[in-house]
């Protein structure tokens, strides 16, 4: 220890207050910074709720609530004991669609107002089936699924039958309820015997039907 | 000119002293590397670089023409390719080179996987590498889509039937990839928005990433025999190797890595020339139902797996093979962060890389040709072979028109024309009765619908006596054994003895 060494305690305490006023200050920042970040982290978790709602959009919505029904002609349109191709708009579309809004269907009338009316998509992955009249077959040309008349799966991949619509006829038009692309998480749960029963209980909800264009209107033009 | 060059530093001067990044990256791009990794097998992962900033460029300039809308985007690539000079040269420079990004992202990690490049202290530097691979893959498929034709809507219908099979959220999934209801204008203007703004980002930030970690890892060491990797040594020994046999990596190692990035696009812009763009084909037009819809090379091997799978298996398939094969590509140098990294030495690498190599290359090639597809038109465009009529009967005849007329010519070949899903049909009478075919033809099985309620008596009657005329080269016919016994003993049995 030399004397110039211990001479200015002074200053010693000079720089001991002003470390401990600059680490007073440093907490104090610290302490800020921590609570800009908080304040960062909650305007985030504001902006996350119509972010994700955005991105989300309606995809927790109840499934089917884009459905509607649509009229695919009148009756004398569709022989019976015969399946035709029939195209419509789909109900939910937008302006800059163009074709991909136009949807076909396979219309089966079985007999005097028995119908089925088949979805295009192949039940195993969505591709277009084509009806052979001939052999009486629904062929489908990604990976060969075959479907019988009725639409019961007949070989292939397809692990069920082709997916139906609902249908029903109203004041001599075939009626059906489209408006989503039919896939095995929309059309698993409906099992198909139901369909025909469904009219009934569905018959408070359509009664509000035979208006499609207020849904829509300048779809519709 | 010496002015001249003064002047130029002195401009570098200016900037240097405002920006300090020309030092660094001289630092960076003359760092020393070991000589032995100037290696042609070494320069995979800069032409991948170099292929990612081809795109880049093409796709912008892409997207100064292309309209993202559902009921456009067709069009202007139609205008693209016919209206705007050079505009086909420019899409098929972006189709090639994802193609070729593709092919060589693959051959890169396959090259890394075998030189062992993914163990200590690499092993994030991999992890990354698989997820750029995704990333690829991912503009693919989006790239695909944006080509909106009939392959990319009816695509676009195999994503949503894939996705639609995941438990209980499926349907919520379909409705966040399609935006709406259906394929339609949201659904691309969604895969607009990946493919150009998403994807883009995440790849560049990843490649970022990587190459920084290469360059501050160090390039992975020439593998030897032996030499094993120790966490506790590795550091140590790569450092004194890199002293003793170190080279600059530009301009000694690079320019094997300039003349392949240089070959490739050659490669890319030859292959741009001489096949010319991809598509479009026909317009996405749901209602054109007459459509073989088929995905871009990169995913064929999929859609022949999804061909194979049986329905029992395809949905558990589908969701979990995937989760297995990225977790085990991510966990990999995890789980074997040490040791040797010699191909020699690691058979079992060997074969794995063997064996995804041969399988991917097989389901590819039968995603070419698709044999289990019926070919829709081939009952009206091929007619039977002249031979299989001459000295047959008038029934015989009859019998070649049923065949032809319901459409069993979609599934079965004759003559070497025909569908490919069902057996061919020349030596069918050497393999199955008469009984046998009337059985197979009203009941089906074994993958074949049943045509009981297609076919009249008469009808069935005419088709397998048709059938049973068919016998190869003259094969000898298809014989009942039990029946021969039958018959043969029959005079042996005893009259029954009457009361």
């Amino acid at each position: 220890m030399t004397p110039s060494e211990q001479n200015p305690p002074s200053d010693q305490a000079t720089t001991t207050t002003e470390a401990s006023h600059k680490s007073a200050g440093h907490s104090r920042r610290v302490f800020l910074f921590k609570l800009s970040l908080l304040l960062n982290g909650a305007v985030g978790a504001v902006l996350a709720v119509p972010i994700v709602g955005y991105l989300l959009g309606d995809a927790g919505k109840k499934r089917g609530s884009d459905n509607s029904w649509i009229s695919l002609g009148p009756l004398s349109d569709f022989p019976e004991g015969e399946t035709r191709l029939v195209n419509y708009r789909n109900p939910v579309t937008t302006k800059w669609d163009g074709q991909t809004g136009d949807v076909p269907c396979w219309v089966r009338r079985v007999s005097g107002t028995t119908f089925q009316v088949f979805a295009i998509n192949c039940a195993h992955l969505g591709c277009p089936v084509r009806w052979f009249a001939q052999s009486k077959l629904f062929l489908c040309p990604c990976h060969g699924g075959a479907y019988y008349a009725d639409g019961a799966r007949a070989s292939g991949p397809p692990e069920r039958g082709l997916f139906e619509y609902d249908h029903r006829i109203d004041g001599g038009n075939l009626m059906i309820s489209a408006g989503q692309m039919p896939t095995l998480a929309t059309q698993a749960r409906k099992e198909p015997p139901l369909i025909q029963l469904e009219v009934s209980g569905s018959a408070a909800r359509l009664a509000g039907v035979e208006k499609p264009k207020a849904r829509c209107g300048s779809c519709q033009t | 000119m010496p002015d001249l060059k003064q002047r130029s530093i002195a401009v570098y001067d200016w900037f240097e002293r405002r920006l300090g990044l020309g030092a660094p990256v001289i630092e960076a791009v003359e760092h020393e590397v070991p000589a032995s990794t100037a290696s042609w097998w070494y320069v995979f992962g800069s032409a991948a670089t170099v292929i990612l900033v081809l795109q880049i460029m093409t796709g912008v300039l892409l997207a100064l023409v292309y309209a993202p809308t559902a009921s456009n985007a067709w069009n202007s690539l139609q205008f693209l390719d016919h209206n705007v000079r050079l505009g086909w040269f420019l899409r098929a420079i972006h189709g090639w080179g994802s193609d070729f990004m593709v092919a060589i992202v693959l051959i890169h990690m396959a090259q890394v996987f075998l030189f062992g490049a993914y163990k200590f202290p690499r092993e994030l530097t991999w992890i990354i590498g698989v997820f750029l691979l995704l990333l690829t893959l991912g503009m693919a498929f989006t790239g695909q889509v944006l080509r909106f034709d009939q392959d990319a809507y009816w695509g676009l219908g195999i994503g949503a039937s894939i996705v639609s099979r995941v438990p209980l959220i499926g349907g919520a999934l379909v409705d966040l990839m399609l935006g709406g209801p259906i394929m339609a204008g949201p659904t691309l203007s969604r895969f607009f928005t990946l493919h150009v703004f998403v994807i883009p980002g995440l790849l560049l930030a990843m490649v970022g990433l990587h190459v920084w970690m290469v360059l501050r890892l160090g390039i992975n060491d020439w593998p030897m025999p032996g030499r094993l990797v120790k966490k506790s040594t590795y550091v140590r020994e790569y450092h004194e190797l890199t002293e003793k046999t170190g080279i600059a990596f530009v301009p000694d190692a690079a320019w094997k890595d300039a003349i392949f990035a240089a070959v490739i696009m050659l490669a890319v812009v030859a292959c741009a020339l001489w096949f010319g763009p991809f598509g479009p084909t026909g317009q996405p037009d749901p209602t054109i139902i007459q459509t073989a819809p088929k995905p871009d090379f990169a995913f064929l091997w999929i859609y022949a797996v999804l061909a194979y799978l049986p329905a029992s298996l395809e949905t558990p398939v589908m969701f979990i093979a995937p989760v297995l094969g990225i977790g085990a590509m991510l966990l990999l140098p995890l789980f074997s962060p040490e040791g040797e990294k010699h191909w020699s030495r690691r058979p079992v690498a060997v074969l794995m890389i063997a064996v995804i190599a041969v399988t991917l290359g097989a389901f590819t090639r039968l995603g070419m040709y698709t044999p289990w597809s019926p070919i829709m038109d081939a009952w009206t465009s091929d007619p039977i072979p002249v031979a299989y009529l001459q000295d047959r009967t008038p029934l015989e005849r009859e019998g070649a028109i049923v065949l032809q007329n319901k459409q069993c010519r979609n599934c079965h070949s004759i003559g070497g024309e025909g569908g490919l899903r069902g057996p061919a049909l020349d030596s069918i009478a050497s393999r199955m009765t008469e009984d046998q075919m009337i059985r197979q033809v009203l009941q089906g099985g074994g993958n074949m619908p049943a045509y009981g309620n297609a076919l009249s008596p008469s009808e069935t009657t005419a088709l397998v006596r048709f059938l049973t005329t068919l016998r190869g080269n003259n094969l000898s016919p298809a014989i009942d054994a039990s029946r021969h016994i039958v018959l043969s003993s029959e005079p042996n049995i005893p009259p029954p003895v009457g009361h």
